[in-house]
């Protein structure tokens, strides 16, 4: 299960990666986009993958049951995924600014300042 | 209760931030709790500096949950710096930018966003954790997009790509090395990880991760190999944006570099001291030679941000007290410095019309008191005496003469030298040759605010200069806490809500 998981976390940062590498402005925010999944993706294999025991808290207990999955990676990853969400929104509309003012889908020319 | 002084600098730029937008639109309304933000927060700055100074490591935690669990809040003598520094220098960029930044900008938040930058910086400075320090460098980034985008036109558009991509890369990988970590050692909490790495075997295994780290901040800090979105972005943006960022930004990286290496992977434990030393070196010298090639004023001095970050850089792979302190007391002369050199920067092209060297010229005879102006904040980044920089150079060459680091000497020297020959470049086509023929630009009048910004900044400069004694001081202090966290440790483990 954790290979499966951390063969699949590879497998987006490679396709990721390789979407910011292709010279292209579309492709390069879909390549971000799909980078943050990858994070995220590997948070959650790194916090430990357990089946069927979620976090809860027996009535009259003070802490969840033994052997229960860690909660905590997936309030970091619920907080990245929201971050994300929001830079990628903003990430959009910028690529489409500057897709206009740039006035093509090459990344060449937007390299800004050249020395 | 008394401790919640530490909340205050958070508190202040994100209310100001609220009460800004409020008044969406409105351009007099905006400059006026903008301004008045900035003033809070340097107050608030200040008395948690004396604080910490009077009373050691103050620690919250927020939402009352116990450490490691809790959201973390601590102020050390280094954070407490940091923010006083911060604050000086967002109130001179604020005032700077009540007369600076054109209404159109004014009215579409350029002060939210300014103070919503200083929330993400300040947060960074104060959080206790590594998650939560990812979340405050995206709140910074996030509104530095946004400042970066809308404040110049087509070209900062286009060049904000570069700056985009980089940084969200530099995220992305941060947030590989903190899910890596927790994986590993089950804690974020910097004074819990602290201990837990300290256990047998840990620091060795949990190498990737500091790599990691070292590439994330390292991009967010300008170092060699990947500083190349810096000078790419920053002189597309506006004057009083760009001040800011050339300030701030950069050195929040520096901070968490610091923070990271000393705190959680002490460079004497890891055997990482080496890889530092030449990054450093080859951060000082291709930042410094890049900007001797350039003819622009804001090009020159975005490569030479770089290779300031190199001798920081220099000071924490040294590792020791002396340097590490001497590290601190060049951050700080650097952020007032740099931001000034910008601020400068965009006084001169509104004298000259333009910041092509080629067509500035004669500001000597009919500026003088620009020429002072610019004379000040350049001669201290070229280390003259009696500035700050002189003695920011001075410990940090002592503190590598002391570990006989003969190389990282000699190329700080080398630098120090070249970036003389960059501000006298400046200063000889801006300020000393005669105007060149009219080419079209009208330049236009100072205005007050502005002037005073610059010059008050100016004055700090110089004060960090002849009182080097009593900040040096405070840095070796600030070190002191560093290299022996135990105070940290146990303010931060022991606080209760």
């Amino acid at each position: 299960m954790t290979v499966v998981i951390a063969c699949a976390v590879g497998v987006v940062y490679a396709v990721s990666l390789l979407l910011l590498l292709r010279g292209s402005l579309w492709q390069l925010l879909l390549g971000l986009a799909l980078l943050s999944h990858g994070a995220n993706l590997l948070i959650f294999a790194g916090g430990g993958l357990v089946l069927g025991s979620p976090p809860l808290v027996a009535e009259g207990a003070v802490g969840p049951m033994a052997g229960s999955v860690d909660p905590l990676p997936q309030a970091l990853i619920l907080t990245a995924i929201v971050i994300a969400f929001a830079v990628l929104a903003f990430a959009l509309v910028l690529g489409l600014c500057a897709g206009e003012a740039g006035g093509t889908d090459d990344l060449e020319p937007y390299g800004g300042e050249r020395g | 209760m008394s401790d919640s002084i530490v909340v205050a600098p958070i508190l202040i730029p994100l209310l100001t931030a609220i009460a800004g937008s409020l008044g969406w639109g409105r351009a007099r309304f905006q400059c006026t709790i903008g301004v008045a933000g900035a003033l809070a927060l340097l107050v608030a700055a200040v008395a948690l500096f004396v604080r910490v100074h009077d009373t050691g490591v103050l620690a919250i935690q927020v939402g009352n949950w116990p450490a490691p669990y809790g959201i973390t809040l601590v102020a050390d003598l280094l954070s407490a710096l940091m923010l006083v520094v911060t604050a000086v220098v967002g109130l001179a960029v604020a005032a700077y930018a009540t007369t600076e930044i054109d209404d159109r900008s004014l009215a579409a938040g350029f002060f939210p966003f300014f103070h919503v930058l200083l929330l993400g910086v300040c947060g960074a400075f104060l959080t206790g954790d590594l998650f939560n320090l990812y979340v405050w460098f995206e709140v910074m980034l996030l509104a530095s997009f946004v400042l970066l985008a809308s404040g110049g036109g087509r070209r900062a558009l286009t060049s904000s790509v570069t700056y985009v991509t980089l940084n969200l890369l530099a995220s992305v990988f941060f947030l590989t090395a903190v899910g890596v970590l927790y994986g590993e050692v089950g804690s974020l909490n910097l004074a819990d990880l602290a201990g837990k790495l300290r256990t047998p075997g840990a620091l060795e295994a949990s190498r990737p991760v500091a790599m990691l780290l070292l590439v994330a901040f390292g991009i967010k800090a300008g170092l060699f190999p990947v500083f190349f979105w810096l000078p790419a972005s920053y002189p597309t943006a506006g004057f009083a944006v760009s001040a800011l960022f050339a300030g701030l930004l950069t050195k929040v990286g520096v901070y968490a570099l610091i923070r990271v290496f000393t705190l959680l992977f002490p460079l004497s434990e890891t055997g990482l001291a080496p890889l530092f030393l030449a990054v450093a070196a080859a951060t000082m010298a291709s930042g410094v030679l890049a900007a001797a090639s350039q003819g622009h004023v804001r090009r020159i001095l975005s490569f030479h941000i770089v290779s300031q970050i190199g001798y920081m850089m220099m000071g924490l792979a040294l590792a020791t007290p002396l340097a590490l302190a001497s590290a601190i007391f060049y951050v700080l002369h650097h952020i007032v410095t740099k931001t000034n050199l910008f601020l400068v920067s965009g006084l001169i092209e509104r004298a000259g019309g333009g910041e092509e060297l080629a067509r500035l010229g004669g500001f000597g005879a009919r500026r003088a008191g620009l020429a002072v102006l610019f004379a000040i904040p350049a001669l201290s980044l070229a280390g003259m005496p009696p500035l700050s920089g002189f003695f920011a150079k001075l410990f940090l060459i002592r503190a590598a003469l002391d570990v006989e680091a003969f190389v990282s000497v000699a190329v700080a020297l080398g630098v120090g030298l070249l970036t003389l020959f960059s501000m006298t470049k400046i200063w000889n086509q801006a300020f000393w040759k005669p105007a060149p023929e009219a080419h079209g630009a009208q330049p236009r009048s100072l205005r007050g605010a502005a002037v005073g910004a610059s010059a008050a900044l100016a004055v700090v400069t110089v004060a960090l200069g002849l009182g080097a004694e009593a900040l040096w001081s405070v840095s070796q202090s600030a070190a002191q806490q560093l290299l022996d966290p135990s105070d940290y440790l146990r303010t931060v483990l022991e606080s209760r809500p």
